[in-house]
């Protein structure tokens, strides 16, 4: 069977843990594989029957002391333990600060290819292989895992979840002993920022503003527009380095790499460290005065205006729709 | 205390990327070559940890000779000591082997790398050494407390700050946000070219089989022109603009 490692917090499933599904249905078609088993490590009960909801064919939990917080040997280990379990040729992760923690991890330690941040599996002379985005952009590469176990981190947004009630997938908990001494770092805690929006990952939508908002009091325009729009707010490293934003919101390299449905941005023009993490976006819309700017050449829309004079107006049209 | 930095010279990406022939590689000769900006940060923590704990800095790179211009600068910021290890490494898993091998020939307390190399981007060796040499590791890391043989990490995750409780020896890389690294100083410069550079060779048979291979790499094709509005008054092309994404494209 094709595996999935879920994520879960506070009692329900993370948005990727749905898309991690979807995508494992499409690998099971594309492998031949027998079915589709999701794993869902140190989680509630509650999240355990989200998760057998989801299009799947087995749902497999881990519970106990030694999984109580996110330790990376522990969890690996039972990543481990599972994939042996359903003969797993794939284990999928989401590409999220909890996937490329923990997968590498589990490939070091079965010695397996990890196909990192993927938005699609292909086969290749028999070998899972992956399109990739590297040098920030300027290059793709073609990667194929040459092991028997194939590992992948898979892109937030990239798969669509299948919207059917599939009925309930049968659970079964997973028994895996691990030495508490064998131990050596586990999470404490998460400290929860008050979140008003979507994670900027997870977002189908962005909306970004750079320096071209001259300001950073003229951000409240950039967080009015994501409000009406449901969306998460981003920025650029410029804005990061100048004390205008927090680092949680930079889009690029250096900091998140997005892949919205719609991505709109504000008085950015385009350097590369920044087009390099908007690269997955399905729509990019911009603003800047600079009808020259490189995000243009990016573009699927756009005008070319002063921020501060296009965003007011912005706001309004947007409202006006309800 | 031991501190091993692992570094890697990579092709700023900031200049312009060719593509070799046979398009399996990018060309390394006309590209403008630097150290991958977050081992540069890993480097910084390395010397802080030295600073307020006492330790030595060993610098390690696994490349061709041209590599040992990245040990140099990591000399010539305050790093104590240098290694540049050769080994048939092809792929992030017979990389992290090569690189654990020295770690273990230096014997580290504690492994300090960048979360990604701004080339490849593939961000796995951090953690493929630690389990290569059985340690805890944390990736990504953005703040950093050693105290004996035990320490905190902080890590951004969706929607809050991950705080880790680890033992020595560990393996951690570093995020964007850890600290800003310092510029080297000219006596640093100066002192750095006099430093000797350990060499250390791996055995190809150490290094098992690798499980990834790069299969082409190719420039992205351009993305068409879009839609762009120019010359209309704000309020009309911010109407026009809505209209579209609306009405045409329906994404809002």
């Amino acid at each position: 069977m094709i595996l999935a490692v879920l994520e879960a917090s506070d009692g329900s499933l993370k948005k990727i843990s749905a898309e991690l599904a979807a995508a494992a249905r499409k690998a099971q078609a594309l492998l031949g594989a027998d079915g589709v088993a999701l794993l869902l490590i140190g989680a509630d009960d509650v999240a355990a029957d989200a998760a057998c909801a989801l299009d799947c064919d087995l749902c497999l939990t881990v519970k106990g002391e030694a999984f109580s917080g996110y330790a990376a040997e522990a969890w690996a280990a039972a990543v481990v333990q599972a994939a042996k379990d359903v003969s797993a040729p794939l284990i999928l992760f989401g590409s999220t600060s909890f996937g490329r923690d923990l997968a590498p991890r589990v490939a070091g330690l079965m010695e397996a290819g990890l196909l990192a941040d993927v938005a699609e599996l292909t086969l290749e002379d028999g070998h899972l292989a992956a399109a990739r985005s590297v040098y920030s952009g300027k290059v793709n590469a073609r990667l194929a895992s040459l092991s028997a176990v194939t590992l992948a981190t898979v892109r937030p947004n990239a798969f669509s979840p299948a919207g059917s009630a599939a009925p309930q997938a049968p659970r079964r908990e997973l028994e895996v002993a691990v030495d508490p001494a064998s131990v050596h770092c586990r999470a404490r805690e998460v400290r929860r920022q008050a979140a008003t929006r979507p994670e900027l990952t997870e977002a189908s939508v962005v909306v970004a503003g750079g320096r071209g908002l001259k300001d950073p009091e003229n951000f409240h325009l950039i967080e009015e527009l994501a409000d009406l729009l449901g969306a998460a707010v981003g920025t650029t490293r410029a804005t990061v380095d100048a004390g205008w934003r927090p680092h949680s919101e930079q889009i690029g390299q250096t900091g998140k790499n997005i892949a919205p449905a719609l991505y709109i941005n504000v008085g950015i023009s385009g350097a590369v460290q920044h087009i390099s993490g908007v690269f997955g976006s399905r729509t990019i819309v911009s603003v800047n005065r600079d009808a020259e700017a490189p995000i243009f050449k990016i573009s699927d829309y756009g005008v070319v205006g002063d921020a501060l004079e296009i965003l007011p107006h912005l706001i309004e049209e947007v409202r006006r729709l309800g | 205390m031991q501190v091993v930095v692992l570094v890697k010279q990579v092709a700023d990406t900031a200049a312009r990327i060719k593509l070799a022939d046979g398009k399996q590689d990018i060309d390394r000769q006309s590209a403008s070559l630097i150290v991958n900006p977050y081992d540069e940060m890993a480097v910084e923590e390395a010397l802080r940890i030295k600073e307020k704990h006492g330790a030595t800095v060993c610098v390690v790179t696994l490349g061709e000779a041209k590599a040992e211009e990245a040990l140099r600068t990591a000399l010539a910021m305050g790093a104590d000591e240098a290694a540049r290890v050769t080994a048939p490494a092809s792929d992030p898993l017979t990389a992290a082997r090569a690189l654990a091998q020295a770690v273990r020939e230096i014997s580290a307390d504690i492994v300090i790398a960048g979360r990604s190399a701004a080339d490849d981007e593939q961000g796995q060796v951090g953690a493929l050494v630690a389990t290569e040499l059985g340690w805890p590791h944390v990736t990504e890391v953005t703040k950093l407390e050693i105290s004996g043989a035990a320490g905190v990490a902080e890590r951004e995750v969706e929607g809050g700050v991950e705080v880790l409780d680890f033992s020595l020896p560990v393996v951690v890389t570093a995020q964007e946000g850890l600290n800003t690294p310092r510029y080297a100083s000219l006596p640093g410069i100066m002192k750095a070219k006099r430093k000797e550079i350990r060499q250390i060779a791996v055995d190809g048979a150490l290094l098992g089989q690798p499980v990834l291979a790069t299969r082409s790499l190719e420039l992205p094709p351009a993305r068409g022109q879009g839609k762009i509005l120019s010359g209309l008054e704000p309020a009309q092309a911010a109407k026009e603009l809505v209209r579209i994404l609306h009405e045409e494209a329906k994404l809002i």
